[in-house]
């Protein structure tokens, strides 16, 4: 079809129609940025009502609508599309592909997105209010007894779901199919398995949440009892089915980002990553154990008690894979030759607080413990250990890594570090405090708490306005670095990054590997 | 940089616990609550140990490795023998926490031999306690919030038990094995006492069992647990351990007390004690869905309701049945008949709503039959 | 059709389709369908202030939408195969998207199957009393006991005004006769026995047809393919007949209680991906017989639907054992 070097079309259409991996690549990443500012600013109001004692800002009812499309906003619209954006960008230029397997589909995905988000965010203004039953949506909570908007928040996973799972598919054809000649499966860097084994997950799961909301739809609309026990069903029932996708999903979240970090640490090590073929292995394991371990989110719903030792028993097992994940990075510094930009410090920044919060998920995971941790703060900080020092950090890592190679043009390093510094520290305020409050027994999601929390709360509540405007910083240098950043033509932006992506010319082309290349050497040697 | 790394949050760690915050798990009074405080301290003091030498290594290599030192490059990237170290010495570490993990659950799960039996029942947003009694003398009531509106609007100082306190709390005798058997009647809730260490979901159409044994008289407080609608923050748990002696007593009083209401229920009372008995039973039971003033909120307004200024038998069949499938719930279980009068007259002539209509306690009774 | 994934030869160029509105404009049909029927649902079961109602027109006009682009998807998809540009490597591209494309799916029966695994394993048994938390049954179902088909809703062991005290969505009202079969006699009469047949030779008849195509016998394959749309379409209206048997001859609805739950969603959603896996199967009979689209070595269109029709026949096995027989 036509000429083989032909640039983008202009216009919107560009967008609109694009089947391009990078074009679609930088949607999903801008779109889950905005995301990540309406669920960041969600947090805020949160942040803000429990700043001090009393109802100041909010309705209790309203907080319940942000807490509740707070979780879903970033969970669903912040973290995810960005790491399936950051894959769209990566997977071909790392194994050497023209591009995405199925482009148009690939397009689909992308686009089916915004609308979705957009119907999810309209119930805010509809009458009932916006879902307000947690990003969990335990029945009957959801069912019986939620507002009418819930019928488009059904309608809206359901669309989320097939977003996720087409651009799984994508992946997983263009991983099996493309590589180019020699790039064999224990050659792949470890960003493209952990998204290959990623979208396995999503694949497998993804279907669940959508048969447990379509349940809801019928019990809410059509008078099935699913999860009624008036009629011979089950409330616990609906947490069965919501964690077995639930549980993956939180391993969906953080595999890429141990994928983003197994680049970036041996890139600044001047090494090559420690363990390969451990790392797969560890992430195969880890991705297995997920659909095994779902009710340790239900040790107090009165599961029978061997049901209690097994979830409990295979739980903590997890972190002996995650273990030699970390291990393996620490090992890849060891006796590297070390330097600090910004994508590095992040990705320490991510391995210290990720494992920080590893560590007390591994303290949840102890049953008769649980039944004091359990739907308080303590779980409440765990999660964003994870996610925001995790998976968001080294979404961050990723993009000052890449971002030079994306527009040819260098970020800030300086505005880079200040960011750093003030989300670390910013960060910490925030969460750490956390883990306070919720051993001395606040629960979560409640709009107004006992005197004994307000220090820590109004602490937390600074922490998180500090590391909310860093992130507007980082916006700042982003769009500064595309505008006017110098520029670099160098292949290789950093004398230590290693792969295909960093064969290609700077800024990399509308279209890179039209012709594969020939892979001889093994991933992350030199 | 290290320093750093660490030294923030120790800082702050340090100036903040200067004002006496509780930073950690109340090792509770009971035999439970101290195993689970024991199993929590030892595997978080695990972790730390863990954490402490995994970044003890990383950190040295921040220091040593770096390149402005001039560090070069080792090419090493392998070793099954680490790999196969540290991937069992930690499974191995795990085992020494499943240990005690494994027999503490079992003995929470252990709820034989029970002296006394409590049906707990989580209401959007109340406690229904119910002691299940032998001979059928059920004792059952409410437990709702009382801490005022104003103190939450920040009209007026807050309390020292802000949000934490009931007007009826749960009594239970000390030294005695107490089973708890707890459901729901709407959504799920969760009945959590961090001194207990009991927390248990309450599920509505199931029951769920827990125990304790409080060794200790005292008041104990906790909260709900489970997101459980609006309100789920203003649901707060409230148990007086009282010794035995004390809690046979408590129990006669409540049958008297159950006697002498219904006696009441047979009398005329006059419109001042209705509109003030109804105006304490609307602020408990119905400001929260219906406003203060009765401007409404997750309920319809009452002021100028037409449904309250219009007829008394509809007006009546709303609050004694509620409206399935909405929040107004069915209170001809949760109020007696004189309270029942008692809300209604005062719905019936509060916030402007001059019916002058008088709602006597015999009404009720008869509405009900009929 | 067959290429080896980690070998491509780089001699073909991989067909990367120019820019395509298809995306958007299918986004569209799918979201005007969601919307209007969302807002169908919420009048019909919320109730709404006017009574002029558009959503019926929304959802029509996005699923007509719809439909017409995915059409237009599939044509253009055939004509760029025809054109030749799908090298082995893309038409291995899209053996992956619909393998995995079925895996999904088996993973959305799997909620269902999973479903009705533990009401019929573990919450029907506890809430007759059995398990670890067994008081529930005389303090809040009195007396229920329960069997399968259950003989009665726990709702209605309590009864009258006290049925709507705990937190369910309406009356639950129990089947008067199970679908299982009823006697052994009568077992020639009993149609899920019958449709099992036909799906099971719906799947061998369409086999056939595979093996026709590879042989390059056009006329047999037609024929067989006409046989297995033939037999699917008979499976789909006993399916009916089914269904007016349980709803209006047994009382069996979807307020049945969690019997009517489990019933009418797994064998509704069967028969709905019977009823695509149909169309499919419908289009590429009529492809071969009007355009004699296909050949002994690219007939990928027929493949992919009849691994979907293959799939639709398993979980029929699987839905006659747990739903019918068990
Ligand atoms: C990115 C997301 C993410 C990740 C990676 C994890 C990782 C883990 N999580 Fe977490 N979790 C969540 C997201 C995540 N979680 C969320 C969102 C919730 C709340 C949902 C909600 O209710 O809203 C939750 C809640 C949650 C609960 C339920 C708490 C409750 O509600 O009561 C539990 C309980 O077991 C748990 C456990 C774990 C464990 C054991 C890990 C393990 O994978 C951690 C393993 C890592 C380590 C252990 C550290 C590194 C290891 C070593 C250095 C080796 C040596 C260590 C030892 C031998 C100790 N998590
Ligand atoms: C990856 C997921 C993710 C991320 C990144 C975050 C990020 C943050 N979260 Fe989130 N959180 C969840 C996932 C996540 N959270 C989930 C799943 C829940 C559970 C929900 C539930 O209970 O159902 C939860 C719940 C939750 C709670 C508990 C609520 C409750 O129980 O009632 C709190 C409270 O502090 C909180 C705070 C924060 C804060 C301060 C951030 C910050 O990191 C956010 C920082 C970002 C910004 C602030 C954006 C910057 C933009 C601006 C500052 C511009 C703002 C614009 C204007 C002012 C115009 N979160
Ligand atoms: C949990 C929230 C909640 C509580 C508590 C509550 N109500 Fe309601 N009430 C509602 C809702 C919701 C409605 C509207 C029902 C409907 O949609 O018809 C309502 C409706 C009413 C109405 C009918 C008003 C009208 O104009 O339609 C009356 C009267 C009423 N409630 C009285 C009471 C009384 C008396 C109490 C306390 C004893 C009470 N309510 C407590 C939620 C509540
Ligand atoms: Cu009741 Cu939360
Ligand atoms: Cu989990």
């Amino acid at each position: 079809m036509g000429d083989h070097h032909h640039g983008p079309a202009t216009g919107v259409t560009r967008w609109l129609f694009t089947t391009n991996h990078k074009d679609i690549g930088t949607m999903y990443l801008w779109f889950s940025f905005a995301m990540f500012l309406l669920g960041g600013f969600f947090a805020m109001v949160i942040r803000a009502e429990l700043f001090q004692p009393g109802m100041q800002l909010v309705e209790p009812a309203f907080f319940n609508q942000m807490t509740t499309l707070h979780g879903l906003v970033m969970v669903f619209g912040a973290i995810m599309p960005s790491f399936v954006g950051l894959a769209n960008w990566l997977i071909p230029m790392m194994i050497g592909a023209p591009d995405m397997a199925l482009p148009r589909m690939n397009n689909w995905s992308f686009w089916i997105l915004p609308p979705a988000f957009l119907m999810l965010a309209s119930t805010l203004f509809m009458e009932g209010g916006a879902p307000a039953f947690g990003w969990t949506f335990y029945a009957p909570l959801s069912t019986t007894y939620a507002p009418p908007s819930v019928t488009f928040f059904i309608f809206a996973i359901h669309i989320l779901g097939v977003s996720s799972i087409m651009g799984s598919i994508n992946i997983i054809a263009t991983v099996m199919n493309m590589r180019a000649p020699g790039m064999t499966y224990m050659k792949m860097p470890m960003f493209v398995w952990t998204w290959l084994i990623t979208a396995f997950l999503l694949v497998a799961v993804m279907p669940v949440l959508a048969g447990a909301v379509t349940m809801m739809l019928m019990d809410i609309h059509f008078g099935t009892s699913f999860f009624s026990a008036a009629g011979g069903g089950d409330p616990v029932l609906f947490q069965h089915i919501f964690w077995f996708f639930g549980h993956p999903e939180v391993y969906i979240i953080i595999l890429p980002a141990f994928g983003v970090v197994s680049q970036i640490i041996p890139a600044f090590s001047r090494k090559p990553l420690f363990g390969y073929a451990s790392m797969v292995y560890a992430t195969a394991s880890i991705a297995f154990l997920s659909f095994v371990v779902w009710a340790h989110h239900m040790y107090t719903v009165g599961m029978p008690v061997a049901g209690e030792l097994f979830f409990m028993y295979a739980t903590m097992l997890i972190a002996v894979p995650t273990g030699v994940k970390v291990f393996n990075w620490i090992s890849t510094m060891w006796r590297g030759s070390l330097s600090f930009e910004t994508p590095m410090l992040f990705s320490i920044g991510f391995l210290v607080l990720f494992t920080l919060g590893g560590f007390t998920g591994l303290m949840l995971s102890i049953a008769p413990a649980d039944f004091q941790y359990h739907d308080t703060y303590f779980v409440v900080a765990h999660f964003h250990y994870v996610m925001v020092a995790g998976a968001v950090f080294s979404m961050t890592a990723a993009v000052y890594y890449w971002l030079p190679k994306w527009c040819g043009r260098m970020y800030s390093e300086s505005m880079g570090k200040i960011h750093f510094w003030i989300s670390f520290i910013g960060f910490n305020i925030t969460f750490f405090p956390q883990h306070f409050v919720g051993l001395a027994g606040m629960p979560r999601r409640i709009p107004d708490y006992a005197l004994q929390f307000a220090d820590f709360n109004m602490m937390s509540s600074i922490g998180a306005f500090i590391y909310g405007a860093s992130q507007l910083l980082f916006l700042y240098n982003v769009i500064a670095t595309i505008v006017s950043g110098e520029r670099v033509s160098d292949e290789k932006v950093w004398d230590g990054a290693e792969g295909l992506e960093w064969t290609v010319p700077t800024p990399a082309p509308y279209h890179t590997f039209e012709e594969p290349p020939l892979v001889s050497k093994p991933a992350g040697t030199f | 940089m290290g320093r750093i790394f660490s030294g923030v949050p120790l800082a702050l760690f340090a100036s903040f616990t200067a004002a006496q915050n509780q930073v950690n798990m109340s090792p509770g009074v009971t035999e439970i609550g101290a195993d689970i405080f024991e199993l929590h301290m030892l595997i978080m003091w695990i972790c730390v140990v863990i954490g402490v030498a995994v970044f003890a290594v990383m950190f040295y290599s921040i220091y040593a490795h770096r390149k402005s030192r001039g560090h070069e490059a080792s090419q090493f990237h392998e070793s099954t023998k680490v790999e196969i170290a540290w991937t069992v010495v930690p499974f191995l570490i795990l085992i020494a926490m499943a240990v005690p993990a494994t027999s503490t659950l079992l003995e929470v799960y252990d709820n034989d031999e029970a002296e006394l039996d409590v049906l707990i029942t989580g209401h959007q947003w109340k406690w229904k306690y119910e002691y299940l009694d032998e001979t059928g003398e059920n004792i059952s009531f409410f437990s709702n919030l009382t801490t005022p509106q104003e103190e939450i609007y920040n009209t007026e100082a807050k309390g020292d038990h802000y949000l934490l306190e009931v007007d009826e709390p749960l009594v239970i005798p000390t030294n005695t094995k107490v089973r708890f058997l707890i459901t729901a009647n709407d959504v799920i809730h969760s009945w959590w006492v961090p001194e207990l260490a009991v927390k248990r979901d309450a599920i509505p159409g199931f029951i769920n069992e827990a125990w304790t044994r409080v060794p200790q008289e005292g008041i104990y407080r906790g909260q709900c647990t489970e997101l459980c609608g609006a309100y789920h923050g203003f649901m707060p748990v409230v148990v007086h351990a009282v010794s035995p002696e004390e809690f046979q007593a408590w129990q006669a009083a409540k049958r008297g007390a159950a006697q002498a209401e219904s006696q009441l229920a047979l009398q005329t009372l006059s419109a001042d004690e209705l509109m003030a008995q109804g105006k304490a039973v609307y602020e408990t039971a119905c400001v929260a869905c219906h406003g203060a003033q009765g401007e409404g909120g997750i309920g319809n307004a009452i002021a100028g309701s037409s449904v309250v200024m219009g007829d008394l038998s509809q007006h009546m069949a709303i609050v004694a049945k509620g409206v399935a499938g909405t929040a107004m719930q069915a209170f001809d279980a949760q109020l007696n008949e004189v309270e029942l009068a008692a809300v209604l007259t005062y719905q019936r002539n509060a916030f402007g709503n001059n019916t002058g209509d008088i709602v006597q306690p015999g009404d009720v009774t008869g509405m009900n039959n009929g | 059709m067959s290429s080896n994934p980690s070998t491509a030869t780089g001699h073909e160029k991989y067909y990367v389709p120019e820019s395509s509105s298809l995306a958007v404009r299918a986004t569209i049909g799918l979201l005007l369908s969601v919307f209007g029927g969302g807002l169908m649902l919420n009048e019909m079961t919320y109730g709404s202030a006017d009574d002029a109602s558009y959503s019926g027109w929304v959802l029509t006009a996005g699923l007509v939408f719809f439909i017409l682009t995915l059409t237009s998807w599939f044509r253009t998809v055939i004509k760029e195969n025809i054109a030749g540009l799908n090298s082995g490597q893309v038409n291995q591209s899209y053996v992956l998207g619909m393998f995995w494309f079925i895996f999904s799916e088996v993973m959305f029966f799997a909620a269902f199957f999973g479903t009705l695994l533990y009401v019929r394993q573990l919450a029907g048994p506890w809430l007759a009393g059995e398990g670890e938390g067994g008081r529930m049954n005389d303090l809040l179902w009195p007396g229920f006991e329960f069997t399968w088909p259950p003989s009665i809703t726990p709702q209605e062991t309590v009864g009258g005004a006290d049925a709507q005290v705990i937190a369910n969505n309406g009356d639950f009202v129990s089947q008067e006769k199970s679908m299982a079969p009823a006697d052994a006699h009568a077992w020639y009469a009993w149609l899920p026995m019958w449709n099992t047949i036909i799906l099971l030779s719906s799947s061998a008849t369409v086999h056939v047809a595979h093996t026709a195509i590879l042989a390059g016998d056009r006329a047999k394959f037609n024929r067989w393919l006409g046989i297995t749309v033939g037999l699917a379409l008979i499976f789909l209206g006993l399916q009916a007949a089914e269904y007016y048997e349980a709803y209006v001859l047994y009382g069996l609805t979807l307020n049945s209680g969690i019997y009517g739950s489990t019933f009418f969603m797994l064998t509704g959603f069967h028969g709905f991906h019977v009823a695509m896996g149909m169309t499919m199967l419908l289009i590429q009979l009529v492809r071969s017989v009007k355009n004699e689209h296909f050949t002994a070595s690219d007939h990928f269109g027929f493949e992919a639907s009849s691994w979907y029709w293959h799939f639709v026949d398993v979980v029929w096995v699987f839905l006659f054992l747990f739903v019918y027989i068990l």
